[in-house]
């Protein structure tokens, strides 16, 4: 089982690299969905499978659907493509890499030289999550609740596109 | 199943590393709410190790948290960016430098 984890890191971990340097909008995504997969994996290794089924319906399933539907819309064909060349200057990557890369391996001697033990995973099963989900934290599933209704009305307003009035008193309005 | 907890948390720096990589260097405002989507991942995956390691369920509990936020997130950014497409058509976040400067937007 532990060289599952690694596998599955490592694509992880390759299919994210290829995702920000990608140019084609479809490609990036197919790429980052294949990435939330290998970290399913990791969390049914771990001993989360309730969530590696959240991670697999909701985010690949529901979230990147939202996605593809709008790169879609936007048509941005091969057109998009050349203008991604045009934007994406590999230049850029540099400076920004050195320095995440410099607190990344901070991170890593951190973690490297801290003496903890190796814990064995127990699975916790999907109703010890939703005891605690309906117990302890039921104030902040009503939060999450209004946060959600926040995001349908936001979204409904931004997308909806400008009325054209036709009275001849309220033209002035079409501006 | 003997995974130090090391190795996960460092799986997740990793990938929050990309994600903030991702969001430097793009300029395409798609790849960049994609990567916002990876550091959230690396976040919650992060809460998910921790929780296993301390045989709680407290981590799973947040991991949802952070998908739910996730999901109003994506919503109104995608929206912003078809309102943003359907005014400047382009998806280079430098059009939408000014805030009301209608002639410079309107020659370029």
């Amino acid at each position: 089982m532990t060289i599952l984890f690694y596998i599955a890191s490592f694509f992880a971990i390759i299919a994210t690299i290829k995702m920000i340097i990608g140019t084609n909008a479809i490609h990036a995504l197919l790429y980052l969905i294949t990435s939330l997969l290998s970290v399913s994996v990791v969390f049914f290794i771990l001993g989360a499978p309730f969530v590696a089924a959240l991670e697999v319906i909701i985010y690949a399933g529901a979230i990147m659907v939202l996605f593809v539907f709008v790169i879609m819309m936007l048509n941005l064909g091969k057109e998009g493509v050349k203008e991604e060349h045009e934007l994406f200057n590999k230049k850029v990557l540099i400076g920004p890499s050195i320095i995440s890369l410099a607190l990344l391996f901070e991170m890593i001697y951190i973690l490297m030289h801290q003496s903890m033990l190796p814990v064995t995973f127990n699975e916790i099963p999907p109703d010890a999550v939703g005891k605690l989900l309906f117990t302890k934290y039921i104030l902040v599933i009503e939060l999450a609740a209004f946060l959600l209704i926040s995001g349908i009305i936001g979204a409904y307003h931004l997308g909806e596109k400008g009325k054209v009035v036709h009275h001849r008193f309220l033209q002035k309005e079409n501006l | 199943m003997n995974i130090p907890v090391n190795q996960g948390i460092l799986l997740a720096a990793i990938l929050f590393c990309i994600g903030l990589v991702g969001l430097l260097v793009r300029r395409d405002i798609i790849f960049m709410l994609m990567s916002v989507e990876v550091m959230l991942n690396a976040a919650g995956l992060a809460f998910i190790v921790a929780g296993s390691a301390w045989g709680q369920a407290d981590g799973q509990v947040m991991f949802i948290f952070i998908l739910a936020m996730a999901a109003a997130e994506v919503s109104v950014g995608l929206a912003l960016i078809i309102q943003m497409f359907m005014k400047f058509k382009s998806v280079d976040t430098n059009m939408a430098s000014t805030m009301n400067e209608q002639k410079k937007i309107s020659n370029t």
